[in-house]
């Protein structure tokens, strides 16, 4: 099994703290981690290659300091990392990530299964998996939370996925790209083998001059078809805390229970 | 190389920048603000910065992809499960009658599936003046591959400037594989969509970093425009019985190759209310101590009429499924009465509650960051708080 597993680095948001005086968030030395629901995905590609044999590269777009996500996912077990990083690359929307990923991939040769995660938890779109999908032309099974059945050898694969009514179970054919969410499996630490295995591996870099048949104009900021055009903080809430104290509970909870009805949102 | 470009003349080394960066790419140094590779060109910096100093390269195309003029009229895709309509296909009506007022066109509504004829005279009495009606039985449930094909064929043909789904899972998976396909900008989540008076441009505002920062996005050089929308952001429209509207029947065309995933099965979530589209949630947290606490929660949901959320923490510990987490890596919710039993408030479940309407909050922590974004509060024990005001609506809601 060839599995590519695209991954994303994203400010650390674990690491936010509140600051009390001026209710903003204090980004100071804010770290910088594998996309949360990556993880998984990550995990997810390990479990298969150690059940079906194969192997796991994972690959990244993002600036260059993004090869030290890379390196934690050799530290995991990866086999191979690609960093895509390129002046050229820089303001991606969705539509242009998926581009460049998906030309990444088709110049990686033949795959099976491609893994991303749900979505990025700063631009918390989830369309660059649907995406790349298209753009290579495979099957998509998009919020994948087990794998049910992996049969390689008729290409076939049986996922169940989270819906918003409950979870649905489907048959699909190979190739196929998943997006999963998190509890599909735990995601397993580093281990001392593999990190020093990642010191040593050399993680190439491609920039768009690396990628057979790019177009120049549909790459970052100038191939996005969407533009931000204006960034402001979200309104605050607005009222005070109404905190009720009373002698008992049963007085608490009635006065609560009154005020709630008041809202006349029941 | 950062995109982002630094005016060093007229920086004044105030440091807005550095606070306004979400990515830690900014930072003072000799009172000039400096950018390092964690720049994303996101832009959360240029409107922190009081005397314009920075820039980021506008390179766009010079000139549209396509025909811009050719494009004409907003669409909606409206959503069915087993038949039944989805209400943020009904909510997205309600807003796209109004886009398409303000752009003076008409109002489409896409209804593919199998048996759903109903749902034609539905979206009409919501507003819409046409029905593009596909029914075709590999339509019966909803697959990638079948209804994007339909719908790029259908948009290539009649062309519309302006495209609506809902942010669903389903929505979701749908939106991506459309927009990529046909090279056009997808806004995903949005919880605000207006027309530019000036250029006629759909504005569509979402928010990004966990609702921590908010950006408007445009797409300004490619058609159709096309957003997807959150859970209960727009009203529900009122239907009109009176209201014209014409059915154009179209016949599905898909080949047997497009298909290469068959639903097996539908599991679902017994008794429970779809969390994304509830108007009420009652949530439990780390202070609900376990499996069987979530019991006094779902009591009091069952009263109000609402669904069970939860923390991560309540999931992580396996005492309730992962279907129910609300928060940063669960999901985002927006009910009309949210009532945290025992969460702290971390700021990873805020993302995904803070704009609920009505926010209670129930800790026996006088200090939990949750009381901070909540309307009323009661610090106690909630399983004698939780009972109680179980008891209290009981006699009050259901005499």
């Amino acid at each position: 099994m060839n599995i590519v597993v695209c991954i994303k680095q994203v400010p650390g948001i674990a690491d936010v703290k509140i600051n009390p005086e001026t209710n903003t968030l204090i980004r100071e030395g804010v770290s910088s981690i594998i996309n949360p629901f990556d993880m998984y995905a990550i995990e997810e590609g390990l479990r298969i290659k150690e059940k079906l044999g194969g192997k796991v590269t994972v690959i990244s777009l993002g600036p260059p300091q993004a090869i030290n996500a890379l390196k934690e996912a050799v530290g995991m077990g990866a086999d191979e990392a690609i960093q895509l990083s390129d002046r050229a690359f820089a303001g991606s929307d969705s539509w242009a990530t998926a581009y460049t990923l998906a030309l990444a991939i088709k110049k990686l040769g033949e795959f099976d299964i491609i893994l991303c995660g749900r979505q990025a938890i700063d631009g918390d779109t989830g369309q660059v998996g649907p995406g790349i999908a298209s753009q290579l032309g495979i099957t998509q099974l998009t919020y994948v939370f087990k794998i049910i059945k992996l049969e390689p050898e008729i290409n076939a694969i049986t996922v169940e996925r989270l819906l918003e009514e409950g979870r649905e179970i489907v048959a699909a054919r190979l190739p196929a790209l998943l997006s999963v969410v998190k509890d599909i499996n735990q995601p397993r630490a580093t281990t001392l083998f593999h990190i020093r295995r990642a010191a040593q591996l050399q993680i190439p870099t491609w920039t768009a001059a690396d990628l057979p048949g790019v177009d120049l104009f549909k790459l970052g900021l100038k191939g996005s078809p969407t533009q931000v055009i204006k960034i402001f903080s979200p309104p605050k809430r607005v009222g005070v805390l109404d905190l009720i104290q009373a002698d008992s509970v049963e007085q608490s909870a009635a006065i609560l229970s009154d005020k709630i009805i008041a809202e006349k949102i029941l | 190389m950062p995109l982002l470009e630094i005016d060093k003349d007229k920086c004044i080394g105030c440091g807005g920048c550095v606070d306004a960066c979400p990515l830690g790419a900014l930072s003072l140094v000799d009172d000039l603000a400096v950018v390092n590779d964690k720049c994303t060109a996101c832009g959360a910096c240029l409107l922190a910065c009081p005397v314009h100093a920075l820039n980021l390269p506008q390179a766009r195309p010079l000139e549209a992809t396509v025909n811009l003029a050719a494009y004409s009229g907003v669409w909606v895709w409206m959503e069915q499960f087993h038949g039944r309509t989805g209400n943020i296909s009904i909510e997205m009506l309600g807003q796209g009658r109004k886009l398409a007022d303000r752009r003076k066109v008409a109002l489409t509504a896409c209804v593919l599936g199998h048996n759903v004829e109903h749902i034609t005279k539905e979206a009409i009495s919501f507003g819409a003046d046409r029905v593009f009606w596909v029914d075709d039985e590999s339509l019966s449930a909803y697959t990638t591959a079948p209804y994007a094909g339909t719908l790029i064929s259908l948009i290539r043909q009649y062309k519309p400037e302006i495209f609506l789904l809902g942010a669903s899972a389903r929505g979701r998976d749908l939106a991506g594989s459309v927009a990529s396909v046909l090279y056009t900008g997808l806004t995903a989540d949005c919880t605000g969509l207006d027309i530019d008076p000036e250029n006629g441009l759909l504005l569509q505002t979402r928010p990004a970093f966990g609702g921590n920062i908010m950006a408007t996005i445009i797409c300004a050089n490619h058609r159709p425009q096309m957003a997807t929308v959150r859970y209960r952001v727009f009203e529900m429209p009122v239907a009109d019985s009176q209201h014209q509207g014409q059915v154009i029947p179209i016949k599905a065309a898909i080949m047997a190759d497009q298909i290469t995933v068959h639903v097996i099965d539908s599991i679902l979530e017994k008794d429970e209310i779809n969390l994304a589209d509830a108007r009420i949630i009652v949530s439990g947290g780390r202070g609900v101590g376990g499996p069987s606490g979530f019991d006094t929660i779902r009591k009091l949901a069952e009263v109000l009429g609402g669904a069970v959320g939860s923390s991560r923490q309540a999931v992580d510990a396996g005492w309730i499924s992962y279907a129910h987490q609300i928060g940063q890596t669960g999901r985002t919710v927006r009910p009309d009465l949210y009532i945290a039993c025992g969460i702290s408030g971390q700021i990873q479940h805020l993302a995904g509650m803070k704009t609920s309407k009505v926010i209670v909050a129930i800790n026996k922590d006088p200090d939990a960051p949750i009381f901070n974004i909540a309307n009323y509060g009661i610090v106690g024990d909630l399983f004698q708080i939780v009972p109680s005001l179980t008891e209290q609506f009981k006699n009050k809601l259901h005499k």
